[in-house]
């Protein structure tokens, strides 16, 4: 279909309007506080790095960004570990509950999250895992397990079935398939499951809130408790904001592609 | 067809255990609380349906349940079709297409909690390039209920409405050149091409972008957090973070998760609708 010739208009101020309070986030990590509360400017008077120094030094900074990236690191491995042979299992054969279980995996997807920190509290706490790593890595399974094992089994089943008929009449044993073969046909979907356990688990607040909130706390539970506070340093917290944007903007570019089909499951 | 083979639960064991330790317990837990008075050393007494006629009866619940739900309609109201309208003058090949998936992807992994910061830092009249520009006409979010529903749905809309416009996207550029081919040899309007060749095409998508929409707002909770702290308007999960008795709080979490489980029922047919039927998967969408 041929578009009109303006057509790139729409995009264009649609992209404005996103990078617009994106920009003034940026700004004003350069700016100092004094020009951030008392001159209203456009571009920063100068360029300081004062606020990234300043958040660089400080061990509790520090701290916090190693924590996040630790749990969202453990919780990616874990749900694409355990999602692979279960998304194998729900793409290659029939088995009974298999519908209702697929549904029921959905629903962890869908549930609100404040609905599950008040007896996730109670639980880690009973297990002694409250306030670790390992804890908030556990519960952010509740939706990401669910979201790989969709994905994934959206990308196995374009892998046609006579692939592993054929493996297996050539005296492969199921792991060595699997593992030799079969991974390496799916390492696109291995990829973009991996991606949206890691942002889904990095731009959740609540569940990682409620369960790490000292000795591991998460950067947004930082940036929350430094951003309510009376006497607020806007610069640093706007130059922590800036750099919790990075993560994200690093990895889009290798699953641009495949955006669509990982929200919609799998399904598009 | 998919073979009968009973061992498959072997394979699906791990995250069966898994998800059980991280849904079913906490939910079980849950269910224990909202039928129990959690009294002084932690006693307890069974209440029975108390805490649920309680929750149905206050009028605080109808009141943030009506408020997620006027939400979550604006939000589809503006977020679909300013979706699809991106969706269909994106460009087709060049450099403009991964402009514009990469930027356009990049709210949507924003930490939520970021979100909310980053337009609080924009929106406040002090010290914000949105709140300054706006403070002349009267605008304040912290003050004006109305101000601040305008701001939570114009964040929404920044937030989310690349989800929508991806999606669509996808569903857009898998219609095959020959359909166009046709509609030009037919003398078909631009009009008709997009309610006769593209909306069809995109239904299926559209359908996934306004449930996954509507959920997300229905459970909406850190970015309003964010910016009013708590304040006005109320939504169903800062109502519930903010109720304090355990068995009330219990109850409300079921009546919310039952509401959303009928949810995905209905999201869940439509994921798997044409299922078993052949289907290109597997490759870029």
């Amino acid at each position: 279909m041929k578009q009109s010739r303006f057509a790139w208009i729409v995009p264009a101020i649609y992209i404005l309007f996103l990078l617009t309070p994106i920009y003034w986030l940026v700004a004003m990590s350069f700016k100092t506080n004094v020009e951030i509360t008392t001159r209203f400017t456009l571009l920063p008077e100068t360029f300081n790095f004062d606020n990234y120094i300043k958040v660089f030094t400080d061990q509790k900074w520090r701290d916090v960004f190693a924590n996040s990236i630790i749990y969202v690191g453990l919780n990616t491995i874990i749900s694409v570990a355990v999602a692979l042979p279960a998304a194998y299992a729900f793409s290659r054969y029939k088995f009974f509950g298999d519908k209702h279980l697929f549904f029921w995996l959905l629903t962890n997807r869908m549930a609100p999250a404040a609905v599950f920190t008040l007896p996730f509290f109670q639980l880690y706490s009973a297990f002694g895992l409250f306030d670790t790593h390992i804890a908030v890595a556990l519960a952010h399974c509740l939706f990401n397990v669910p979201l790989a094992v969709w994905i994934l089994e959206g990308f196995m089943s374009g892998v046609p079935r006579e692939i592993d008929e054929t493996a297996y009449i050539d005296g492969h044993s199921f792991p060595s398939f699997f593992v030799k073969i079969f991974m390496p046909l799916i390492a696109s979907g291995i990829g973009v499951a991996a991606f949206f356990c890691f942002m889904f688990s990095w731009v959740e607040y609540l569940i990682a809130d409620s369960l790490a909130r000292s000795t591991v706390m998460p950067i947004t539970t930082r940036l929350q408790a430094l951003s309510q506070a009376s006497g607020t340093d806007w610069g640093v917290l706007a130059a922590a904001g800036t750099l919790t944007l990075i993560p994200g903007a690093i990895v889009i570019w290798f699953v641009r592609n495949y955006i669509a089909k990982g929200f919609a499951l799998g399904r598009v | 067809m998919k073979p009968v083979n009973q061992r498959a639960w072997f394979l699906v064991a791990p995250v069966l255990l898994l998800v059980a330790f991280t849904a079913i317990i906490p939910l079980m837990t849950v269910v224990n609380y909202s039928v129990q008075y959690v009294g002084m050393n932690t006693q307890f007494h069974w209440v029975g349906d108390l805490w649920f006629r309680e929750v149905l009866a206050s009028e605080k619940f109808w009141n943030a349940l009506w408020r997620n739900l006027v939400f979550s309609g604006i939000i589809l109201m503006i977020q679909i079709p300013l979706g699809v309208l991106i969706a269909l003058n994106m460009p087709r090949k060049g450099w403009g297409v991964p402009v514009c998936l990469v930027v356009m992807a990049l709210p949507l992994l924003i930490p939520w909690y970021v979100v909310g910061m980053i337009w609080q830092m924009f929106g406040r009249v002090d010290i914000g390039l949105f709140g300054v520009m706006l403070r002349d006409f009267g605008y304040n979010y912290e003050n004006d209920p109305i101000d601040a529903w305008f701001t939570l749905v114009l964040m929404d809309t920044w937030h989310w409405t690349s989800l929508v416009a991806l999606l669509a996207y996808a569903g857009l550029v898998s219609i095959p050149d020959a359909y166009y081919q046709a509609a030009r040899i037919d003398g078909a309007s631009r009009w008709q091409v997009f309610r006769h060749i593209q909306l069809p095409k995109m239904a299926r998508v559209l359908t996934i972008a306004v449930l996954l929409r509507f959920m997300d707002s229905f459970m909406i909770f850190t970015e309003p957090f964010a910016v009013i702290a708590g304040g006005d308007p109320v939504f169903l999960s800062t109502e519930l973070k903010q109720t304090v008795e355990l068995g009330q709080k219990a109850a409300m979490s079921l009546i919310y998760f039952l509401i959303i489980l009928l949810m995905s029922w209905v999201f869940y047919t439509v994921m798997t609708r044409d299922d078993g039927e052949p289907r290109q998967r597997g490759g870029a969408s």
